[in-house]
């Protein structure tokens, strides 16, 4: 159970203090499945990123079954058992994506495991092991390249950051399924950011983060009719897009 | 294998791989002499009349063949200097696996300065790898200059993949190549420098003929108050292409300049150079803590893949 007691984050901006997320709560129970959505800029990545520990809250804290790892740096929570999917991924010069899966596993992944997890995310395993993970990959293949490390790590917590981001219409589909089955199988907790009500439908819980503020919090059942509904979901503020958007 | 010291066994599979004497045509010089040395019906070595060095002759047509020459120093305060000709001919194959490994456990500097000339015949392929690796505690400085000469007829072909990974305080590299018609060269240089280690490495590449190309890629890794300086110059005398590519990571204080340099002497010479040097970037060591790495194994593993 991951559980976020009224963190707050601000950066300096023209030597002005902004205030990113401002005294957020809420609770991820364990083999639930939880969508983040808002509007862009409300803070949701910076929700992600706080959680996965790349930065740290200027107040408030985050604990993991009953254990407090505000302090604790991006390694130690991934030891713990929180892995962290990154909107962009990141590209590397020489390490292949055999390699990339083994250093997530943390083991010597067989080859036929690691394609395994790469088959899952859609990608025709045998053309992409091999590969680097440089900057001749697209912008969808290393996406789901990135999804496959995080499968491949299997904790009991994943957050994705709009895995949807940079995946065309067509893979999208088979992205659906990805986070289906990760539900269906229920291997620990997912977060994932999202603008999609694809996934939004998926989701048992949906978090809505505006203005760096919880905004909602509840079952799908409850929150999503809300956000398909509302009067400003028609006007051009909505933060939802369509399926197919 | 009778006449290596364990030391010399080391340095020879830390520089080529080899646990025993190799199959096919081989050289093995230890401590300024031939230790072993070995001809095959289509490779011929034969030394020098000055004792410095040897001529290999690899005769026309030969196929998938290789050569292996290994240098192994394990005495302190040596000077080798050799001189190592090729003579490839005409439609030939073959891979030449050369490398010299300095173990040096005493005070005085241990140097190796191989000069190797290349004289690649029409329609032949070369590969060439080179490793060169130091090792020993001693105080004395390991110092590796070597000099490649080569000259590719046409529609030859070379392939040169230099490694020098480790324990190597002072080198200076210089290749100078010439590019008859059709014929393609390829580098890849990979590098790590660290402690205050310094290394140089020169390219001077003249691409003569129609449609020749050359590639000429180095990688390198500049770590603690070491130093390294790459400095290629590509120059385009007739319709050619050609590509150069620097690309270099620090750590620590170390510094690294690049100088890529083209010449175009002819208006239908496509050049092309590239040179990026900077710090491992923060999100690749953070991805890869994501994974459950610590900072410092994140950063080997990024450089160890990088310079893979």
């Amino acid at each position: 159970m991951l559980e976020l007691r009224n963190v707050s984050f601000q950066v300096s901006e023209d030597s002005k203090d902004k205030e990113i997320l401002k005294n957020v709560s809420f609770t991820l129970e364990d083999n639930k499945f939880v969508a983040i959505t808002g509007p862009n800029g409300g803070g949701k990545s910076t929700l992600a990123r706080m959680i996965a520990g790349i930065i740290q809250p200027v107040s408030g804290s985050i604990w993991l079954d009953g254990q407090d790892i505000t302090e604790m740096n991006v390694t130690q929570r991934a030891r713990l058992g929180i892995s962290y999917a990154f909107q962009q991924p990141v590209r590397f010069k020489g390490i292949t994506v055999l390699n990339l899966l083994r250093l997530a596993a943390g083991k010597r992944l067989s080859v036929v495991d690691a394609c395994q997890y790469l088959s899952e995310v859609g990608l025709c395993a045998k053309d992409y092991i091999n590969r680097e993970v440089n900057a001749s990959l697209s912008g969808g293949e290393i996406k789901r390249i990135e999804i496959a490390t995080v499968m491949a790590r299997g904790t009991k917590i994943s957050v994705f950051d709009e895995p949807e981001a940079g995946i065309d219409l067509w893979s999208f589909q088979n992205l659906i399924q990805v986070f289906e089955k990760m539900h269906d199988q229920k291997h620990g907790s997912i977060l994932i950011i999202s603008h999609q009500e694809r996934i939004l439908k998926t989701a048992d819980e949906i978090l809505v983060i505006a203005d760096g503020e919880v905004a909602g919090y509840g079952p799908r059942e409850e929150i999503l009719p809300t956000l398909l509904n509302s009067d400003s979901a028609e006007s051009g503020c909505k933060f939802w897009q369509k399926e197919g958007a | 294998m009778e006449k290596l010291d364990p030391i010399q066994i080391d340095l020879l599979e830390a520089i080529s791989g080899l646990h025993e004497i190799p199959e096919g045509a081989y050289n093995i010089r230890a401590n300024g002499g031939t230790a072993a040395r070995h001809s095959t019906e289509h490779i011929e070595i034969v030394p020098k009349d000055n004792g410095q060095g040897i001529d290999i002759y690899i005769k026309p047509g030969t196929k998938k063949e290789s050569l292996h020459m290994p240098v192994l120093l394990s005495k302190t305060g040596l000077k080798d200097v050799v001189y190592n000709d090729f003579h490839i001919g005409e439609d030939a194959d073959v891979t030449i696996v050369a490398g010299c490994g300095i173990h040096n456990g005493g005070d005085a500097a241990s140097q190796h300065d191989g000069i190797h000339r290349f004289f690649i015949g029409k329609n032949a392929r070369v590969k060439y790898v080179e490793k060169h690796y130091g090792s020993g505690d001693g105080k004395g400085e390991k110092i590796m200059n070597p000099l490649t000469e080569i000259e590719i007829d046409e529609n030859g072909y070379m392939e040169m993949d230099t490694a020098q990974i480790k324990g190597v305080d002072s080198t200076i590299r210089k290749t100078n190549a010439k590019l008859a018609a059709g014929a393609s060269l390829v580098v890849m240089e990979r590098l790590m420098t660290h402690g205050t280690q310094r290394a140089e490495s020169y390219f001077d590449v003249q691409i003569n003929g129609a449609d020749a190309s050359a590639d000429v890629v180095s990688r390198s890794v500049a770590k603690d108050d070491s130093y390294q300086l790459f400095s290629s110059n590509l120059a385009g005398n007739a319709k050619c292409s050609g590509h150069t590519e620097c690309d270099a990571i620090i750590v620590g204080n170390a510094k690294i300049s690049a100088i890529p340099e083209l010449t175009a002497n002819d208006s239908d010479a496509a050049l092309i150079h590239e040179a990026a040097i900077g710090k491992i970037a923060g999100d690749q060591i953070i991805k890869l803590m994501t994974l459950g790495l610590t900072e410092e194994e994140a950063e080997e593993e990024i450089i160890r893949g990088f310079l893979k």
